[in-house]
């Protein structure tokens, strides 16, 4: 079963910015999805469309098999909804916030509570019930918006950013959170600008940019493509200038601090022999960047380098005519 | 089932709505009360003694069912414009959208809620009036008749004010440039048959006119105009305006991109 099915989904905003150019995507249930894309690239309009906040210009958009255009009412039922934006009126209590969009589903109050009460135990927002949401921090508040979408009990969640602006703990303990609602079966569809989450959490992943898709595979897969990483070394003593490896290149950051790039293929032990033959002893080594992100940036930035090949081609012929 | 969902929904809203109005009663209460107490003393206790009777009752009588009507206008038209617009400019309007809530139980929810507040508002201005004056009823189907639709149409009104307001100001322009003018030119304060045959030919445009009248009517039995045609008038306003408020809110008018 389809989770999310979206068919040619295309939207033109009224200023005429065509935001999407007509995107097909399909999350199967129990998946942890990642959306990624840059800024603008149409993430939130495409969350935007699902979840009805956005009018869709053309398309076709199902939730488990409900098409939206013919039942809304059922589709929105099926999921939760985690907006990038706070939006909730900061002057309600925490406990009211969420029993009031259980309302909105048509729960009971009675029904709801103990729910409620589950949801905020669990988001470590329970002691905080009784307050106005504007006395909440921001971590608070983006975890009381999970405890909102969920109180419903959604099939399908979608996380639009939600650990934006947290910190590294809470964030690794929203993650954690997170994964237990998947376990559970809930699926969840997370856009994000943190690769290193979308490449711990999700399972399989999109990548948009300007309106189309421009990946869709899992994360497995996808991080196969990766031809080239690059590692920092902190050295034991210090050098003068970068070491000529035969197998590998790299840079001196400062006089303690090598950086090496390793190819697809090379392993990171043959690094270290190299090392050693050249008499440099290594004290630790890290990622220069999380492995997604080298990918996503390839990515994205080959696809802004066709377009830019693809207006210069235009506009040298619009010139000559 | 689905009944069931929209009348939990429903009453959600309401229930948030008259939350908000008495978590703020200082803003939204009292400022009323205030007000209409100090027209009571004023208009209807010093001046009004010195100005005698009218159509047939004194001062004091005569602009109760005006000021209890005005209270009740301003107050449905502004719980309604106010709430829906921070509702919009918090985004806090997005929890209704993205809910399988059909737009007419949200327009009706919101309706509700400014209805209520502004016959909460009503009722404690009549019961300011009973310090200044006797309290009777001429005929208590057209009193609550026409309350109860003039606040449902202003209440309604304040929807689409909402909808269209893009900012704090355009939520104030309606009820300071039209809503306060045609309530006091409505004949709260005065019998038309005092003005100019002119002016008594403008005023039948006005529409509050007929409301305040018609609520006189159904309170001291006296009119400037025929209340089963205001009702009628009201009613029908109401159909057009709440057709309005759905045709807009189901386009997403000023809520959806």
């Amino acid at each position: 079963m389809k989770a999310l099915s979206l068919h040619n989904l295309e939207k033109t905003y009224d200023n005429g910015h065509r935001a999407l150019k007509g995107i097909s995507l399909d999350v199967e249930e129990g998946d942890f999805f990642a959306l990624l894309g840059p800024n603008g690239a149409g993430k939130s309009t495409t969350l935007g469309i699902v979840c009805s906040l956005v009018r869709k210009t053309a398309g076709k958009a199902s939730i488990f098999g409900v098409d939206i255009d013919e039942d809304f009412a059922r589709a929105k039922q099926l999921m939760g909804v985690v907006p990038q934006e706070f939006n909730f009126s900061v002057f309600e209590k925490v406990e009211d916030i969420v029993l009031t969009a259980a309302g909105y589903q048509g729960i009971r109050e009675k029904d709801a509570r103990p729910r409620t009460e589950r949801l905020l135990r669990d988001l470590g927002l329970w002691e905080k019930r009784h307050q106005q949401a504007r006395m909440l921090s921001g971590g608070m508040k983006r975890r009381l918006m999970i405890a909102r979408a969920l109180v419903h009990n959604p099939k399908l969640l979608i996380l639009d950013e939600p650990t934006a602006g947290v910190d590294i703990e809470l964030r690794r303990s929203m993650w954690t959170f997170m994964q237990e609602i998947n376990r559970q079966g809930v699926t969840i569809i997370l856009t994000t600008h943190y690769l290193e989450e979308a490449e711990s959490l999700c399972r399989n992943i999109a990548i948009i940019d300007q309106g189309e898709i421009i990946k869709n595979t899992s994360m497995k897969s996808l991080l196969t493509e990766l031809n080239s990483e690059t590692f920092v070394l902190d050295l034991t003593s210090p050098l003068e200038k970068a070491p000529e490896l035969d197998e590998f290149s790299c840079r001196l950051v400062d006089a303690a601090t090598l950086e090496v790039e390793i190819m697809k293929g090379q392993s990171i032990s043959e690094l270290f022999r190299v090392l050693n033959k050249a008499g440099i002893e290594v004290l630790s080594l890290r990622n220069k960047a999380n492995r997604l992100e080298e990918l996503f940036v390839s990515l994205v930035d080959k696809t802004a380098a066709s377009d830019f090949s693809a207006e210069n081609t235009t506009d040298s012929k619009a010139g000559a005519a | 089932m689905r009944i069931r969902l929209y009348w939990v929904a429903f009453t959600t809203i309401v229930v948030k709505e008259v939350r908000r109005f008495t978590r703020i009663w200082v803003q939204t209460l009292l400022p009323p009360a205030i007000t209409m107490a100090l027209y009571f003393i004023i208009f209807g206790n010093l001046i009004g003694s010195r100005i005698g009777e009218m159509d047939g009752y004194n001062y004091m009588q005569f602009i109760m069912p005006g000021l209890i009507m005005m209270s009740v206008i301003t107050n449905s038209y502004t719980n309604v414009v106010s709430s829906f617009f921070s509702s919009k400019f918090q985004h806090s309007i997005e929890e209704i959208l993205v809910s399988p809530v059909p737009s007419w139980v949200i327009l009706s929810g919101y309706v509700l809620g400014g209805v209520t507040r502004g016959l909460m508002v009503g009722f404690m201005v009549t019961l300011l009036a009973l310090f200044f004056t006797e309290v009777t009823v001429h005929n208590i189907f057209v009193t609550i008749a026409v309350v109860l639709l003039t606040a449902i149409l202003f209440a309604i009104g304040g929807f689409i004010n909402a909808l269209f307001a893009q900012k704090f100001d355009d939520i104030a322009i309606i009820p300071t440039f039209v809503l306060t003018p045609l309530t006091y030119l409505g004949g709260v304060f005065y019998s038309i048959h005092l003005l100019p045959d002119f002016w008594q030919g403008v005023s039948q445009f006005n529409p509050i006119l007929y409301m305040v009248n018609t609520f006189r009517y159904g309170i001291l039995g006296v009119s400037d105009i025929n209340h089963w045609v205001a009702l009628g008038a009201i009613c029908l306003f109401i159909a057009v305006f709440f057709s309005l408020a759905l045709w807009l809110l189901e386009r997403g008018r000023g809520i959806r991109q």
